[in-house]
């Protein structure tokens, strides 16, 4: 770490005065300290997964070794405990969101599945023939896929925000498609491709004024971004724990509580119902009607440590960290005449895609792999985003909290190697 | 460095930047596409068989380095050989690139691709348009994927 990120050691309580101490919190990060190749890692991935602290790790240690237990059924104490333990960890996503009750938090294995559930359930009840979604043009295949689906199943049409060049949402085009048939507005709130800040207040604004129910995926915005689900006014939002530094195969969905007891269930089994005979099935109350079977519990748990580590460091402080380094980042990368970084957007979170001359991602890729430097080559998971910037993949380096000036350093000079391979 | 001067020798490097035999093939009988939706690498072959010889081939796509030499110099060493070599070839290939030993695999300039073994990952990119010309000879009109 070089000087200039000076670290003040003020106490918590001054909040925004705090300043994250970026040696301090790579401690917290025992994958952080090995070589890849013979070289330190450069950990650039992160916007494909985070790291985990050691805290969401021993969370998952100590729920193992301690309290393994099945939650909600049974009276003896282990299960209390986890179901407690469990509960404790959707209370906290409650908060980290804003959310007015606990039972509009919803576990759900990743973002993928949160859409798919609001897609199978909110959308099926609701889509008519002739009806229409909106998505983006900067959407994740996560977030087209499931309403292509859909939109297939009940001969409704999907409507497609457009961007430009500099990889921004069009907003009067997208006034232009909302109609008195559109019943779903699904947008991302930061771009996984190119690190765009959508204006979700504005889209969800304009989405109501046509009684167009919003779902935000928040995959790539709940790690960076302070959230208030209340003054967003979003019907859905849905993020991953494994990007928000917790473990994977655990996700959230907030939905509103009013809404959410009109919806049938997602699937059938144990735990979403109250009573089953073999004449009629009653189902349970909102969240554990929509979460059949016995859950990823260990990883609730530990995404609930995960959400702690983040409070404790402030999510505005991580922002300011990030910030300024991404900032350094694409001064730094932009000096290559030979680099042309694809998403330009001026609300940018600390995304930098990028192409190399006309050499493929995929080499540029194993090549600072060589440099111990990983991150992501290829499409992203969106294909329309490679399309409308006319190139078949891209390299992307995503930049965390705990991610320094001087790895941004090894990532230029890899990509110095990767020009003088391909000279 | 020196893993990746194993895997872009200089016969790649120069394959990956002037590609030879790459245009489509006007009187081809026999074609086949082949795509590597991990990296997105597009390839097309084009055949021309008499009888049992590979009269001409040629490809078309965009791919990475790797993909786009290794195609290349594909269309090089099959032309003129009889269907059996050709596949005799592939298979000597493949062993080359997972292997990682070229001895006696006699594959002549192919044999650049010895480095490829060091790189897992990169392996499908070396060996797609040689699926994709298998596919071509074996009944035309198909697509082949490296998933």
């Amino acid at each position: 770490m070089s000087a200039s990120q000076p670290m003040t050691g003020v106490d918590q309580s001054q909040g925004r005065e705090r300043r994250l101490n970026v040696e301090e919190v790579r401690q917290d990060f025992p994958i952080l300290s090995q070589q890849v190749n013979g070289k330190p890692l450069v950990y650039l991935d992160n916007a494909a997964t985070a790291q985990k602290p050691r805290s969401v790790i021993d969370a998952i240690t100590h729920y193992y070794e301690s309290y393994n237990s099945n939650i909600h059924r049974g009276v003896h104490h282990l299960s209390q405990k986890a179901t407690e333990a469990y509960e404790q960890a959707r209370v906290k996503a409650q908060r980290l969101l804003n959310a007015s009750e606990s039972r509009e938090i919803i576990f759900v294995r990743s973002t993928t599945e949160a859409i798919n559930l609001v897609a199978q359930t909110y959308g099926r009840k609701h889509l008519r023939p002739g009806d229409e979604v909106v998505v983006s043009a900067m959407e994740h295949h996560s977030n087209i896929v499931p309403w292509q689906q859909l939109c297939q199943e009940k001969e409704a049409k999907l409507r497609v925000i457009p961007i430009n060049d500099k990889g921004e949402l069009l907003l009067e085009e997208y006034e232009n498609l909302l109609n008195e048939r559109t019943r779903v507005v699904a947008v991302t709130h930061i771009s996984n491709a190119l690190g765009t800040i959508n204006p979700i207040e504005q889209i969800i604004e304009q989405a109501h004024r046509y009684d167009a129910a919003v779902l935000i995926d928040g995959a790539q915005g709940a790690p960076h971004l302070t959230l208030d689900v209340q003054a967003l006014d979003c019907e859905f939002y849905a993020f991953s724990g494994h990007k928000f530094y917790g473990p994977t195969g655990v996700g959230i969905l907030y939905g509103k509580g009013a809404l959410l007891d009109s919806l049938p269930p997602y699937q059938g089994g144990g735990e979403m119902i109250l009573s089953v005979s073999f004449e009629k099935t009653t189902y349970n109350v909102v969240p554990h009607r929509f979460e059949a079977g016995t859950p990823n519990i260990a990883g609730g748990i530990a995404l609930g440590a995960a959400i702690d580590y983040v409070n404790q460091l402030g999510l505005e402080n991580i922002k300011d960290y990030e910030d300024e380094l991404f900032r350094y980042a694409t001064e730094r990368l932009s000096r290559f005449p030979e680099l042309k970084i694809i998403g330009t957007a001026e609300d940018k979170a600390s995304i930098l895609s990028f192409v190399l001359k006309d050499i493929h991602a995929h080499d540029v890729g194993t090549i600072l792999d060589q440099e111990g430097v990983a991150v992501r080559t290829g499409h992203h998971c969106a294909q329309p985003v490679m399309d409308r910037f006319e190139v078949p993949a891209t390299s992307r380096a995503s930049i965390a909290f705990y991610n320094t000036r001087e790895e941004i350093d090894v990532l230029a000079q890899g990509i110095q190697k990767v020009l003088e391979v391909f000279k | 460095m020196s893993f990746l001067k194993d895997l872009y020798q200089e016969v790649i490097l120069d394959h990956s930047k002037s590609p030879r035999n790459f245009s489509e093939l006007s009187d081809a009988n026999r074609t086949a596409d082949g795509y590597n939706p991990l990296c997105g690498d597009k390839v097309t072959v084009f055949l021309k068989l008499k009888d049992d010889v590979v009269e001409d081939v040629s490809f078309t796509g965009a791919g990475c380095a790797i993909s786009t030499a290794s195609a290349s110099l594909m269309t090089q060493s099959v032309k003129g050989k009889t269907l059996l070599e050709a596949k005799e070839l592939f298979r000597r290939f493949q062993d080359l690139v997972t292997s990682g030993t070229a001895e006696g695999a006699e594959l002549g300039e192919l044999e650049a691709f010895l480095g490829v073994s060091q790189f897992p990952v990169r392996v499908k990119c070396a060996t797609l348009v040689w699926h994709t010309m298998q596919a071509a000879l074996k009944n035309g009109e198909e697509s082949v994927s490296t998933e």
